[in-house]
């Protein structure tokens, strides 16, 4: 499977005007690949994801075009969408747990789900039940109501029924968010198993907590005021992180066994820019230590090394190893 | 689901008790006395006035203390006795009461049905096309605005008066007797089409405009979006969305069950049905407090019978119930 | 005061421009209160224009209308545009004083079961569904009934001990979610008595969902007190809406062909309530900016 997204801009509607929600964003994913994305909230990672599925109706489509598997995806248009959903495009959602219908029994929705899209549930239900057993759930679960669950077996019900038509790409939208530290270790090691086992070929995995794409994720993007900022392996980004952004970011990251008096913690000051009316030029100036005048013209996003693309005027000066606080 | 009846009916027991205390307590509790007002309007002389007063006390209990009183009322209560009526000269209220009934009856039923039903199918297709939602908003808001009584005043005006397609008053033709043969039948039925026609054009704008509020709610509801984006038809989403916008719009009927009984009260009015409704009234005018209390008592057995009806019904929309959840209303 | 802080005081300002903004342009709250305001104003104006007693036996028999008697008169030669203006005080008058006591009831018992949870609440809950399966227009006839001599606040006052259920099962819901939140349980921790953090800290934050729910009282109760006029048990002095219907059936109107006598009751009735419940569904989308359909 390949992805290539290129300039995409999804804008939101408002009364007020438009939000550029994601305005500008060119990257690809290769075969195999679980690609991290992330960055605070409101950074356009999770408009990304899901105009990748389903436009909802504040959304529009203003430009770029995204390709899959060599074919352009009518993002903008709904019904031609309806083919490529579920069976090569996939999403765990970031509402899952109250993604089931609370008054079908569980298999039975699913049931009714397959068969709307043209699958013998009879014939699937082997699978089905396999995967069931695989994330841990047993098999009375399809009998069960989504009220019987717990948060984290709906959140595990729902991976499986996302994945169960093996898609090429899977969106998973913030799926450890609601959870505890060890329930997120199993959901990221399962999602990982999927790829190996070959029920999902891609993931983009969007999230704003770093530490879990550490674990899973081959390469890591991070988004700022809709816009990439950067993208890298995931050890080279820990490493070698060359923007601003991302480098502050890190290291706000606690690490295992550092105690306050020996590192301390540091945040990012300020907020990010509001996204009706952004401000001209690169948009992390404003809390940028490292802004110089020609910060005022927006720097593009250009490949610094193999694999590894950054979007700052400075990148060159910016060497230094990963304990170094900016 | 043992738990959710004996829930329900113990409330419904205790409703019992308490409504008919309330009914007991009030005569006793307003100004004047029952009995005072019974005698100001029968024409005794002086003379009689203490005999007649001792006597109606001793009928109505009221030289037994308190306790006993309503011992006695509960008695009575279970034995049938509702006490006999003054204004049609003392038949047992019991039976005066029973004689109505089907009437009432034969207009609640089918109009409570049919409008919730029909008005849910309504609200839902309005739900998806916007021109029909357009169009039958303002008329629907209308429909569940009008005072019960007005519309049947309206549309006895209208196809009554105006255009005499319907006869505007009685239950059947005052000419017949009641036979088994169809000019009466008929005669019962072109007589009970108006104020049929009245109740379930208010019931149904309410029903059509809940229906239509909650289907716009479920299509907005995560379960929906996410069968959304799996690529499921949107024949599925509505499916799913109109089978749990059901569940507000059953437990929406037992609310609503006294307004609309209220509302075929009304009705019978205006079309001089002969049901509780046109009983209500002679109770009223004519002071006759047995009648009115025993119609009360009526009242609040049928709604009480009639919300345990559309509990059960509710068990069968919502499986929840029947896995022992905390699915229902409260 | 923290960065938090400030941001959230300007959004709320943003957010009051908002609602005003959209409760200017929004098209169902201007139609509605336009025609509650006209009916207002009828009913203030009404003695101005017509003084008297509006019962009083003042014209021809039976007459539609005309130039002077622009909504004709009754069985009796009563002026039947006095009545109405009348019966509108009147009606305006027993739906806010019946709302505002059933709206008072319904929050003292929904703040306090939402609120304080427990044993507390399942005794409310218990006689708030007592109340509700009970008929109100059947036991307001019992009540009723028994009195001699009925105004209209006794009226109301009936109306608003009988119709306050489900408004408090409604705030109980809204209180119940709001309890959880962390400024209240900052209050809680605080050693705020509850009565206070409950006027101090949840109810501001409901306040618009609280205008909503009088507004659907408001209309309730109007509907409630014409039935109860139509029934001959409304006040004894004075006219109403619901008791010209009354009069116009019992003289036989309607056979008689005398429209004028009670359709102008009804519209009146059916547009002021209907009214209410366009302003509260308006409203509701104004404060609720996800269910505007932009």
């Amino acid at each position: 499977m390949s992805l290539h997204i290129t300039d995409l801009r999804v804008y939101y509607r408002t009364l007020a005007g438009d939000v550029k929600a994601l305005d500008g964003v060119t990257f690809e994913i290769a075969d195999g690949e679980i690609m991290g994305l992330a960055g605070e909230s409101g950074c356009g990672k999770t408009t990304l994801g899901n105009s990748l599925v389903l436009l909802d109706g504040r959304m529009k489509h203003v430009g770029g075009t995204v390709m899959l598997d060599g074919i352009p995806l009518p993002i903008a248009d709904f019904d031609a969408m309806r083919h490529f959903r579920y069976r090569d495009i996939s999403i765990i959602p970031q509402y899952a747990m109250s993604a089931l219908n609370p008054i079908r029994k569980i298999g039975k929705m699913v049931g009714e789900l397959l068969e709307s899209r043209g699958v013998r549930y009879g014939e699937i239900r082997p699978e089905l039940e396999r995967r069931l057993e695989l994330v841990g759930l047993g098999l009375d679960v399809l009998q069960r109501y989504p009220i019987e669950l717990s948060g984290g077996m709906k959140q595990r019900m729902v991976m499986v029924v996302s994945t169960l038509l093996d898609p090429s790409l899977l969106i998973a939208d913030e799926i450890t968010s609601a959870l505890d530290v060890s329930s997120q270790k199993a959901v990221a090691q399962a999602l990982q198993s999927f790829r190996d086992q070959k029920f999902v070929r891609s993931m983009i995995v969007v999230t704003h907590d770093v530490s879990i794409l550490y674990q899973i994720a081959d390469t890591l993007a991070v988004m700022y005021a809709g816009k990439l900022a950067e993208k890298a392996p995931t050890d080279v980004m820990m490493q070698r992180a060359k923007h601003p952004y991302t480098r502050m970011l890190i290291a706000s990251l606690p690490e295992v066994g550092v105690r306050y008096a020996e590192h301390k913690l540091t945040g990012i000051a300020g907020t990010p820019p509001s996204l009706l009316n952004p401000p001209t030029g690169c948009r992390f100036r404003d809390r940028c230590p490292l802004a110089i005048e020609q910060c005022a013209e927006e720097p593009p996003f250009v490949e610094v090394e193999p694999g590894h693309s950054v979007a700052c005027w400075r990148v060159d000066e910016v060497a230094a190893p990963k304990d170094s606080a900016a | 689901m043992r738990g959710y009846f004996g829930r329900k009916l113990l409330i419904y027991a205790l409703t019992f008790v308490a409504a008919a205390t309330i009914d007991w307590l009030i005569p006793r509790f307003m100004p004047g006395n029952p009995v005072q007002a019974l005698l100001s309007r029968s024409h005794v002389t002086p003379e009689a006035l203490p005999a007649l007063q001792a006597y109606y006390n001793s009928l109505f209990g009221l030289d037994q203390p308190i306790f006993q009183q309503y011992l006695n009322f509960w008695s009575s209560l279970l034995h049938g006795d509702l006490g006999r009526s003054v204004y049609l000269s003392g038949s047992p209220v019991t039976q005066v009461i029973m004689g109505a009934l089907p009437y009432t009856v034969a207009l609640l039923i089918p109009a409570i049905l049919l409008s919730w039903w029909a008005g849910n199918k309504f609200g839902a297709i309005a739900a998806r096309r916007k021109w029909l939602d357009n169009a039958f908003l303002p008329v629907g808001y209308i429909l569940t605005a009008t005072p019960y009584m007005w519309l049947g005043i309206v549309i006895a005006w209208v196809l009554g008066t105006v255009f005499e397609v319907f006869p505007i008053s009685g239950g059947y033709s005052y000419a017949l007797e009641p036979s088994l043969t169809w000019t009466f039948i008929g005669s019962l039925a072109s007589h009970w089409v108006m104020p049929f026609a009245s109740l379930f054009l208010v019931g149904f704008g309410g029903w059509a405009i809940g229906m239509r509020n909650m289907i716009i709610y479920e299509l907005d509801a995560d379960y929906s979006r996410y069968l959304t984006s799996l690529g499921a038809p949107s024949s599925l989403v509505r499916r799913y969305a109109y089978r749990n916008a059901l569940l507000p719009q059953v437990t929406g009927l037992a609310l609503q069950l006294g307004v609309i009984v209220a509302g075929a009260l009304v009705t019978e009015i205006v079309f001089a049905y002969p049901g509780i409704g046109k009983l209500l009234l002679a109770a009223v005018q004519n002071q006759d407090y047995f009648l009115l209390q025993g119609i009360f008592l009526f009242v609040i057995i049928g709604v009480l019978i009639a919300n345990f009806l559309v509990d059960i019904a509710y068990v069968f929309v919502d499986p929840r119930t029947r896995v022992g959840m905390r699915g229902g209303p409260a | 005061m923290t960065v938090g802080a400030v941001v959230a005081s300007t959004e709320s300002v943003g957010r009051r421009r908002e609602i005003l903004y959209f409760a200017l342009r929004g098209r169902k709250v201007l139609i509605s209160s336009s025609i509650l305001i006209f009916f207002a104003v009828i009913a203030v104006a009404g003695p101005l224009i017509r003084p008297g007693d509006p019962n009083a036996f003042i014209g021809p028999l039976a007459a539609p209308p005309d130039g002077q008697y622009w909504f004709g008169t009754t069985t009796f030669g009563q002026d039947v545009f006095a009545q109405f203006a009348s019966g509108l005080r009147a009606t305006f008058t027993a739906g806010l004083l019946g709302g505002s006591i059933a709206a008072l009831i319904g929050m003292a018992v929904g703040f306090v079961a939402g609120y304080r949870g427990g044993v507390i609440d399942e005794i409310l809950n218990m006689v708030t569904n007592i109340v509700l399966v009970i008929p109100t227009l059947a036991l307001l006839i019992v009540v009723t009934a028994y009195l001699s001599a009925r105004g209209i606040f006794v009226e109301a006052l009936f109306i608003g001990l009988t119709s306050w259920p489900w408004a408090a099962r409604a705030i109980r819901a809204q209180t119940f979610s709001l309890a959880t939140r962390d400024f209240v349980d900052l209050a809680r921790i605080s050693g705020v008595r509850s009565l206070r953090v409950i006027f101090s800290e949840i109810a501001p934050n409901m306040s618009s969902y609280l205008f909503l729910t009088f507004i659907l009282l408001f209309g309730g109760a109007i509907l409630i007190a014409a039935s109860l006029d139509f029934i001959g048990l409304g006040p004894t002095e004075g006219t109403s809406l619901g008791l010209m219907m009354y009069n116009a059936v019992a003289w036989s109107a309607l056979p008689l062909g005398m429209w004028w006598w009670f359709i102008p009751p009804g519209i009146g009735i059916t547009a002021i309530v209907g009214s209410l419940y366009v302003l509260n569904v308006g409203l509701d989308e104004i404060f609720n900016p996800r269910l505007r359909e932009s």
